[in-house]
């Protein structure tokens, strides 16, 4: 095992999947001479050379509708968008086209295609850079939304998606990037859809992803100080989403809260609590809590922005208010 | 008929501060008027890159190696028009009316209001290319509504590999909008040279393929861009459509104070750009045309100094946003909803503080 930071498990990932595979290849704004705006991509191109790490013109409808095509063709393509923001100039290649060839056309053809893209705020990158878009993607059937939390995962998920003959969209936190933790030597798959419990609790189950299941864990060591145990479920993947991981650990706590990044309302709170309300009535013995960001556009002051993400505190409160403690 | 290619640069002034061209009928103080812009342009964003190094400041893209072009687009305008820029085009806003202060706010995470829109421009737009849609919508606005007025949108020449910008463009041709669309070609995107966005020579010959004539000017060179600008300008006003301008310049400084363009840059080429300097350009220029003298250049430098001295304590003097202010303006009235997220904070506010 050695220690590794997030940023660094999704470079190995990615070489070493070009290296066993050489089907596959990344392109996107910057990943080339520059390694990509956030480093993940540094080496890359000495590495692997500029015909299978390629800098694109800025056209983010090009750069993930055209490895659309050559998915379709046989290729392994990353489409690395700057941020998931830029997505949505891409919108259409990536929820109207990639996830419904193989559906449309009686299963012929199928898109091998991995999108990666770094989302949510904290930055101080203001309205239209900063935002936790995940729940909008994962509506669509047919595309696969994964968001790892830790190197492991970050490592783990990044090679299974390269290697799953569906279009999976990638989405990592810039925030978790200097994250570290232990990444096995050898070769790993962590599969796509299947949730983690991140810490063993029996007094309430804490779900969650991405950066918010790193900020749940620190406010589960907080409340076991005071003799609260949380139990964390780790969602990974919300399409598919694992349901039965989420209900086991429910079915042991009878008490949920669920914390996301983006906004409340239609959100992965929403969607897990009415599934919880639909499978497990029986179990419930406090209402669900829902902890989320304010719902506003992403402000540009420090200070507000802090206030409008979801903090340590924030979960604290809420597992407190499900535990009927004022 | 169709338009023809443009293949000649538009020149008045070589690098040397030789006149080829015709110089545009302007009064002498309205020519140290442009050149007093041109040096404030390149000391406030100075000015901005030393305070984000020292913390007091977000990130920053400075517009040194582009005060030419950015005055020559302004320059021309009357109060009514409209212009709409990315974060590149900030001297161009100062000079349509916008005041340093508002920038310098919102580069500072403050919610502006000191953006006025009498100065008629859009918030600077970070969201490459999408301005463009935005100027042209407003062009055809102005002529829905029968005005006499003019609409420009400007980006960079990494933009214009979005699909946005090429259907700005369209539309304008399409519905003959009185709009000129402005591309600052500064040779760099981040760390991608101008060769790797397009395969074509010139982006104004993309003006063309759309219906809309084109023009190539050095970008560097103040009286070409205005003169170039003034007519474009006129053609929209009058009826007569849009058009599509390059201007050839040179990004002098990093893309932001985020990145170190020594890491792509080849060897040699900020040195071949700075020859061709835009203000030293015009600086001899109005001195050779006794315009201006050494004197009142050097006095103007320290006036600015002091103005731009201004700007920064009347910042530094503001308070902290009010942290009442995170769900104001979601929607033009606030909706019961927000109200209630509103009250929620407080409370959870007054609460945590209560614990500590
Ligand atoms: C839609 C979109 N994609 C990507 C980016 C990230 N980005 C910001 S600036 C930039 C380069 C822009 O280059 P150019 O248009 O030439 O303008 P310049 O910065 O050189 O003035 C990129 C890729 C963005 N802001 N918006």
């Amino acid at each position: 095992m050695a220690v590794i930071t997030y940023r660094e498990a999704i470079r190995q990932a990615i070489s070493e999947e070009m290296e066993r595979d050489p089907k596959v290849f990344i392109m996107g704004e910057e990943v080339g001479i520059w390694g990509g705006t956030y480093a993940i991509t540094k080496g890359l191109m000495d590495q692997f050379g500029d015909k299978r790490v390629r800098d694109t013109p800025i056209s983010e409808a090009a750069i993930v509708g055209g490895a659309t095509g050559a998915a379709l063709a046989g290729l392994r393509p990353i489409a690395e968008l700057m941020t998931i923001n830029f997505g949505l100039v891409a919108m259409d290649a990536i929820v109207n086209e990639a996830p419904k060839y193989h559906y449309m056309f009686g299963g012929q053809m199928t898109v091998p295609l991995t999108i990666r893209a770094v989302g949510g705020g904290g930055r101080q990158l203001a309205a239209t850079h900063s935002q936790t878009l995940d729940v909008i993607f994962a509506y669509f059937p047919g595309l696969k939304v994964v968001l790892p939390a830790t190197p492991y995962d970050a490592k783990g998920l990044l090679k299974a998606a390269i290697r799953d003959d569906n279009p999976v969209l990638y989405i990592e936190h810039s925030l978790l990037y200097p994250h570290k933790g232990e990444v096995p030597d050898e070769d790993y798959l962590v599969p796509l859809g299947k949730a983690n419990v991140m810490r063993q609790g029996s007094d309430v189950t804490i779900v969650s992803y991405s950066r918010m299941a790193q900020i749940s864990l620190e406010a589960a060591e907080a409340l076991s100080q005071e003799g609260i145990e949380a139990e964390i479920v780790d969602l990974r993947s919300l399409r598919p989403l694992d349901m039965e991981t989420v209900l086991d650990s429910f079915r042991k706590t009878f008490r949920c809260v669920i914390v996301e990044e983006g906004w409340k309302s239609y959100g992965v709170g929403a969607e897990i609590s009415t599934r919880i309300y639909e499978e497990a009535f029986d179990y419930i013995d406090a209402p669900i809590k829902r902890v989320a960001g304010a719902e506003v556009p992403m402000p540009y002051a420090r200070n507000l922005e802090q206030l409008a993400i979801p903090s340590k505190d924030d979960v604290i409160q809420a597992v407190h208010e499900v535990l009927g403690i004022a | 008929m169709g338009i023809t290619l443009p293949d000649t640069v538009y020149q008045v002034l070589t690098p040397e501060g030789q006149v080829v061209g015709e110089v545009p009928h302007l009064p002498p103080g309205r020519m140290v008027e442009l050149y007093r812009w041109m040096v404030f342009g390149r000391a406030f964003s100075d000015r901005m890159v030393a305070l984000q190094r020292q913390g007091r400041m977000g990130t920053f893209g400075p517009l040194n190696g582009q005060e030419a072009a950015s005055v020559g687009i302004a320059a021309p305008l009357q109060a009514e028009d409209w212009l709409v820029g990315s974060y590149r085009e900030i001297l161009s806003y100062f000079i349509k009316g916008v005041p340093p202060l508002a920038i310098m706010e919102v580069y500072r995470g403050y919610v502006s209001a000191r953006y006025p829109w009498e100065a008629r421009c859009l918030p600077i737009q970070i969201v490459l290319a999408t301005q463009v849609l935005h100027a042209v919508g407003l062009a055809m606005a102005i002529k829905y509504d029968g005005k006499p007025d003019v609409a420009v949108g400007v980006c960079g020449e990494g933009a214009t590999s979005e699909g946005d910008f090429n259907e700005a463009l369209n539309f304008a041709g399409v519905f003959k909008a009185p709009a000129v669309i402005v591309v600052q070609n500064n040779c760099w995107a981040i760390s991608v040279p101008r060769s790797a966005q397009t395969a074509a020579g010139y982006i104004a010959h993309r003006g063309p393929g759309f219906g809309v004539p084109g023009y190539i000017v050095d970008g560097n060179d103040v009286l070409a861009m205005y003169q170039v600008m003034a007519d474009c300008v006129a053609r929209a006003r009058a009826g007569e459509g849009p058009s599509l301008i390059e201007a050839l310049t040179y990004r002098m400084g990093a893309h932001t104070t985020a990145d170190d363009p020594r890491k792509y840059r080849p060897e040699g080429e900020m040195e071949e750009w700075s020859k061709r300097d835009p203000i030293s350009r015009f600086r001899k220029f109005l001195l050779d045309q006794n315009m201006l003298s050494e004197q009142e250049d050097r006095q103007m430098a320290e006036e600015i100094t002091t103005e731009i001295q201004g700007v920064v304590e009347a910042l530094e003097s503001r308070p902290a946003q009010d942290p009442n202010q995170l769900f104001d303006n979601v929607f033009e009235t606030a909706t019961p909803q927000l109200e209630s997220q509103r009250s929620e904070m407080l409370l959870r506010n007054a609460r945590t503080l209560g614990k500590e």
